[in-house]
């Protein structure tokens, strides 16, 4: 219920939201959960397992219980902490797993079946018959488990990811913070205060302190205007970080608020990167419950969080409120309820001489011990020395102490040190290289320790970077010690909870340990504690402690589990932000795309770029008519193919012929200028790694080319070899890919079309099969090469991209007016399979030259890289499985890719195994289907019948081994 | 993870490219032998400690980089260029 | 044909992202021993001096930008014939798509996209640097106090396009960085 003051919200601004189907009123400022409270809701969920109700817990991004799913349609996010919802008008949020209502819940009656539901009981049933699992336990268990559920549509929201680079990113906006900024930003450092909450502040938001003689949030508030106004500080609020990483690097993710991501273009979240020099943590300290028989109940929370709901959003969560402590936190919330008017029913102080000024029932030495109430509380159970008594109550506000706020720490394997002064884990120091810890983080309670503690940091921080430190003095406030007595469970016979979400309790600890599973990191796994969406913050101490209780030992001899990124979920869409649709990978385009598309051809992915498949005609109805008919229309006539994504690197220089030889097998620094040659390049181990073709255009200039898709990888590879081996060999290399559109012209009427654009006609005589050079193509400078992919009589010409689009339409022209035109990966595919040629299919890493045939490339005049690996006996062994080509000589006539070869007669299994087949195409030239694959001492075995069997499909097909180069082994065609 | 390039200052990780070790700069002489090669293609010490990786700055200035990392704390403690540190193990044509 | 087709410039929340046609784009590599020679004679020829790793030195219409190890950009003149005694030359006019970002805040779209520290005491005018950005080789230059000069491949231009433009109207959207 809402209760008199000022808090943080505007009461004259009200808010309408719906909460499982039914409209509500809250505040600007509110939360859901503070709404909800404030509209007497204290339902909110289910827990996970035995479906028992559950309300709010926390008021912060700790909470375990108040999961609920907001929005609708593809917009529905699942499992939002209502703690961490910021109310918006219209804002629609649902319960979660209960069914069919969150009041009455059939799944509930898995909390009758709790004897049979502890601890590892996955690990004991659903087990046999086992046949039963997939069909029917898996199924059920299925649909019973998990929290919220997605929308299953596409999301349409934006993300976004953005970098921060910053002299001192300090975490954590409280009373810490705020000072350790102050005082870094006053000494000129570029500051990044980071903020979970939408408003700086931290605790002093939710207490009724006083700073420097006024309200602890109007003192933030003043601190903030200062820092606001400094160029450099930047203040991120609703920004969480989440990781530590190497090097100064942290992770952040910010929620942008409802209002502002609701603007057009902006997004929902975005995630930093925060690259710091140095970092102070000032994150703050997370209370604990204490576990007591039937502690989960609606309406029992923890005690900040009470003060929280009542100082910031003034929400009382009851008419009557119980207090149970064992610190002097039970004391402050039972006086904020009192000044806000709301009835204490009780103040329980674990503490034995404990005593109080306030006008409550006081029981000093007591313990609350049960509860009752099944939709929510009515009374607890308080046992004294004198025995039960029972108080009526409709919130119990719960005090165990404070756990230091660690994690950030532990992210690169550190673990927390036990502060037994304190009853809690600290950070250990170092642990993060250039990160420190001020405040509540590390084990100082008292708001002047932490604001003191702020300034000491940073101050140590400027001194550490060279830093004149400015004056800056520690305002006025409360000092008080903190006075714990540890209680982690209280005793008793029924179940207590420590792990809200996944239903872990005390008992289920004990029966990990009695069964053996002692170690912290067992029990963590066995039982599931810690282990849900809050990854522990609620229960990993007192689970722990129960543990170290059980079996014997201290809590530093028993240690903790360690903590990983992300320090709160991260939704995919925030980390892979930037990568939705377009953004995944950029699309790489060639100057003919536009008239591709135009033309109909539909564009495969050739890594990035975008090439066409084929181009079809009018009455072409299926790829196969359109794909022979290239093939014979560039047999028979001319085509024109766009290959201006092939790797293409211009080298230069005095050593540029003996660094080619360095990383072909074969001989480049002989190749005459104007002459073209094609190269194998292999991996240090023997391996081929790439071929191409490489032209001379000068003395010092050769002009390498790479198959499209290792073009980065041979670039990379250069470098290497000439910085990492050769660096005394005088040669530059550029990739110009990106500067030349090249095509290929080929087909008996190449020249014809050829000679069409180019400024001085060429023959045969001036320009041979394998020559190369400058050319005017179209009125511009351009480069010709007499090369074929095709094995026809076959040219690529050169211009600068900015011509291409042009150049690609002329050249189609004119060869259309020849009874020719453009065609595209399918059946320039073909046709070089027909011509025995091979691709990234056949050289797909674990084949040598020798394999391929090309043995006798490797030149035997001088080192290359591989050559002395590619000399291993075992590559050469003729054994190995060799290039060949294959063709159907039986009534099936299917060949598949992938699929493997055995003899005839032999069963097909591994150990059968002849070969496989890389490539299969059917050729329009020879009325049959042709592949390309490897054999078992295959050149040998040419002429010889061979059984392909494809496992999958189940298709089986008698072969004859051919040559691989079918097409015009004598290579007149080339040369005509 | 952060790496200093020599030339191009602090940069993220994800403009580098990892090979592996710098052994890979100690290219063997040809006729070294058998085993010198296969350690050489094939043999990588993991140590719990400083290694010296080779890293090739892709996405900025193309230079390979000699990196001595510790692979328990992650601590890079030298970067050198890998054109500085390379003998000439090419020759002139050998 | 340029590589955005001639786009026309796009503006979006106090931020104009324009296409630019730098003239001649040339690499220049020097050789072994040569850098020295080289500096002289593209002072001599084009007025500017050899720029050192992240700088560009020059002004606009005649620039030399770091591109890499021992390697410049030269961006406008059509390059001194001289030049190639001590350096490999290369075109690399068609190569490039030149955008400039111009504005407030175009430090903070950028942001976004790279992971270069632009902060104005880190990269000033006349820094250069060689990057990524989101998944693209990139050079990204500073060429006043809020305009920066950016080139990725011709054939991702409409990447560019589409990765900057979603960019501003982020940045855009939110008022403030």
């Amino acid at each position: 219920m809402r209760v008199a003051g000022e808090g943080l919200i505007n009461r004259r601004r009200r808010v309408e939201f719906t909460f499982d189907g039914r409209v509500y009123q809250g505040v600007e400022g509110d939360t859901l959960a503070s709404a909800l409270l404030a509209n007497d809701i204290r339902l909110i969920g289910r827990s996970f397992k035995y479906h028992r109700p559950r309300g709010l817990l926390t008021a912060g991004s700790e909470e375990p219980n108040g999961l609920v799913t907001t929005g609708r349609g593809a917009g529905q996010e699942p499992n939002m902490r209502a703690t961490m919802v910021e109310l918006f008008d219209g804002l629609q949020a649902r319960s979660q797993n209960a069914w069919p209502t969150l009041d009455f819940d059939l799944m509930a009656v898995n909390d009758l079946a709790a004897p049979f539901l502890g601890a590892g009981f996955y690990y004991k049933t659903f087990m046999w018959p086992a046949k039963f699992w997939e069909k029917l336990y898996e199924p059920v268990i299925r649909r019973a488990a998990g929290l919220g559920a997605l929308s299953m549509r596409a999301n349409a929201d934006k993300y976004e990811k953005a970098w921060a680079h910053c002299d001192l990113l300090v975490i954590g906006a409280g009373p810490a913070g705020l000072m350790a900024a102050l005082t870094a930003a006053r000494a000129g450092l570029d500051v990044v205060l980071a903020e979970e909450d939408t408003r700086t502040g931290g605790r002093l938001n939710a207490e009724s302190f006083e700073v420097d003689g006024v309200p602890g949030r109007v003192w933030a508030e003043e601190v903030t205007r200062e820092l606001v106004a400094m160029e450099n500080v930047r203040i991120l609020t609703r920004t969480t970080v989440t990781g530590a990483y190497d090097h100064g690097t942290y992770g952040a993710l910010e929620r942008l608020s409802p209002w502002d991501a609701a603007k057009k273009g902006a997004p929902r979240e975005c995630f930093w990167r925060i690259v710091a020099k140095r970092a102070v943590l000032a994150a703050g300290a997370i209370e604990r419950p204490i576990a007591f028989q039937n502690n989960d109940r609606p309406g029992i929370m923890n005690a900040g969080a009470v003060r929280a709901y009542m100082n910031r959003w003034c929400v009382s969560p009851g008419q009557s409120v119980a207090v149970f402590g064992n610190n002097d936190d039970a004391h402050r919330t039972a006086a904020d309820l009192l000044e806000a008017g709301v009835h204490v029913s009780a103040l329980v102080d674990a503490r034995h001489d404990a005593v109080t000024s306030l006008d409550v029932p006081f029981y000093a030495g007591a313990q609350v011990c049960n509860s009752e109430g099944r939709r929510g509380l009515e009374a607890v159970s308080i046992a004294t020395a004198s025995g039960i008594e029972k108080v009526k109550a409709e919130a119990l506000a719960v005090s165990g102490g404070w756990n230091p706020t660690v994690h950030l720490t532990c992210h690169m394997t550190g673990r927390p040190v036990w502060n037994a002064e304190i009853a809690a884990f600290v950070p250990q120091p170092g642990a993060i290289p250039g990160l420190m810890t001020a405040g509540a983080c590390e084990g100082v309670f008292s708001t002047r320790g932490c604001l003191e503690a702020g300034v000491r940091l940073a101050s140590a921080v400027l001194e550490d970077l060279g830093v004149k430190a400015p004056k800056v003095d520690v305002p006025g406030a409360e000092d008080s010690d903190y006075d714990i007595s540890p209680l982690w469970a209280v005793p008793g016979k029924g179940r207590a909870w420590l792990d809200f979400q996944n239903d872990v309790t005390v008992k289920d600890v004990k029966q990990a340990a009695t069964e053996n599973f002692r170690s912290v990191e067992h029990m963590k796994r066995y039982t599931t504690q810690g282990m849900a969406t809050d990854q522990g913050k609620n229960s990993n101490v007192a689970a722990l402690a129960v543990l170290a209780d059980v079996t014997g030992r201290g809590i530093p001899e028993t240690g903790t589990t360690t903590f990983r990124p992300p320090y709160v979920p991260v939704s995919i869409a925030a980390l892979g932000a930037g990568g939705q649709g377009k953004g995944f990978a950029p699309q790489r385009f060639t100057t003919s795309h536009a008239a591709s598309v135009e033309r109909g051809a539909p564009m495969i992915e050739a890594g990035l770029w975008y090439r066409p498949s084929y181009f079809p005609k009018d009455g072409e109805r299926t790829w196969r008519q359109s794909c022979d008919r290239e093939v014979g229309m560039v047999r028979d006539h001319v085509g024109v193919c766009d290959v201006s994504t092939l790797g293409k690197i211009d080298i230069q220089g005095p050593d540029a012929g003996a660094f080619l030889d360095y990383v072909y097998t074969n001989l480049f620094s002989t190749l005459k200028v104007g002459r073209v040659r094609y190269g194998l390049m292999l991996r240090e181990d023997g391996h081929v790694m790439d071929d191409g073709t490489t032209a001379r255009l000068g003395e010092t200039h050769y002009v390498m080319t790479t198959t499209t898709a290792a073009a980065g990888e041979v670039m990379r590879h250069l470098e290497f070899v000439h910085q990492g081996l050769c660096p005394q060999m005088d040669v530059r290399f550029v990739s110009v890919t990106e500067q030349w559109a090249q095509f290929a012209v080929a087909g008996p009427k190449s020249r014809e079309v050829l000679n069409g654009v180019l400024g001085e006609a060429i023959d045969d005589e001036s320009w041979p099969f394998m020559s190369c050079g400058e050319a005017t193509v179209g009125g511009v400078k351009g480069r010709l090469f007499r090369i074929s992919f095709s094995g026809e009589h076959a040219y690529e010409v050169a211009v600068p991209a900015r011509y291409g689009a042009a150049l690609f339409s002329e050249l189609v022209r004119r060869a259309e007016a020849l009874e020719g035109g453009p065609y595209g990966m399918e059946a320039l595919n073909v046709l070089r399979i027909e011509k025995g040629f091979i691709t990234h299919a056949e050289i797909h890493g674990r084949v040598t030259a020798f394999d391929i045939g090309m043995g006798r490339m490797v030149s035997q005049k001088k080192d290359c890289i591989g050559k002395t690996m590619a000399a291993r006996p075992g590559l050469t062994d003729e054994n190995r499985e060799q290039l060949v080509g294959l063709k159907p000589v039986g009534a099936v006539k299917q060949l598949v890719a992938g699929a493997h070869l055995f003899n005839e007669g032999d069963e097909a299994v591994r150990t059968n195994d002849q070969g496989y087949i890389t490539s299969v195409a059917f050729s329009p030239t020879f009325g049959h289907v042709l592949a390309m694959g490897f054999l078992k001492n295959g050149r040998a075995r040419i002429g010889e019948r061979i059984r392909m069997v494809e496992h999958l499909k189940g298709v089986q097909t008698l072969c004859e081994v051919i040559d691989p180069v079918q097409f015009d082994p004598e290579g007149g065609r080339v040369r005509g | 993870m952060r790496i200093t390039c020599p030339l191009c200052g602090a940069r993220d990780r994800r403009e580098f490219y990892y090979k592996g070790d710098a052994v890979a700069l100690d290219r063997p002489d040809p006729a070294a032998g058998e085993a010198a090669w296969d350690d050489y293609v094939h043999n990588r010490d993991n140590p719990a400690g400083p290694t010296r990786e080779l890293w090739y700055h892709e996405s900025g200035c193309s230079a390979w980089l000699v990196v001595t990392r510790d692979t328990r704390t992650h601590e890079i403690s030298g970067v050198d260029l890998a054109s500085d540190l390379a003998a000439d193990v090419a020759g002139a044509g050998a | 044909m340029t590589p955005l087709d001639g786009m026309a410039p796009l503006a979006i929340g106090g931020m104009t992202l324009s296409e630019v046609d730098l003239g001649r784009l040339t690499s220049v590599a020097p050789y072994k021993g040569r850098d020295a020679a080289l500096g002289k004679a593209l002072k001599a020829a084009h007025g500017m001096g050899w720029p050192e790793p992240n700088r560009a030195t020059g002004k606009d219409g005649a620039r030399a930008i770091w591109f890499g190890q021992r390697m410049a950009l030269l961006a406008g003149p059509e390059p001194a014939a001289e030049l190639a005694e001590h350096a490999a030359l290369t075109d690399q006019s068609d190569a490039w798509t030149a955008v400039t970002l111009e504005g407030p805040g175009a430090a903070d779209v950028l942001a976004r996209l790279v992971p270069l520290d632009l902060r104005p005491g880190v990269f000033a005018p006349g820094h250069t640097a060689r990057t990524e950005l989101q998944h693209m080789m990139a050079s990204v230059t500073k060429t006043g106090e809020a305009a920066f000069l950016i080139l990725v491949f011709r054939s991702m231009a409409q990447t560019l396009l589409h990765d900057m433009q979603t960019a501003m109207e982020g940045v855009a959207a939110r008022g403030r960085p």
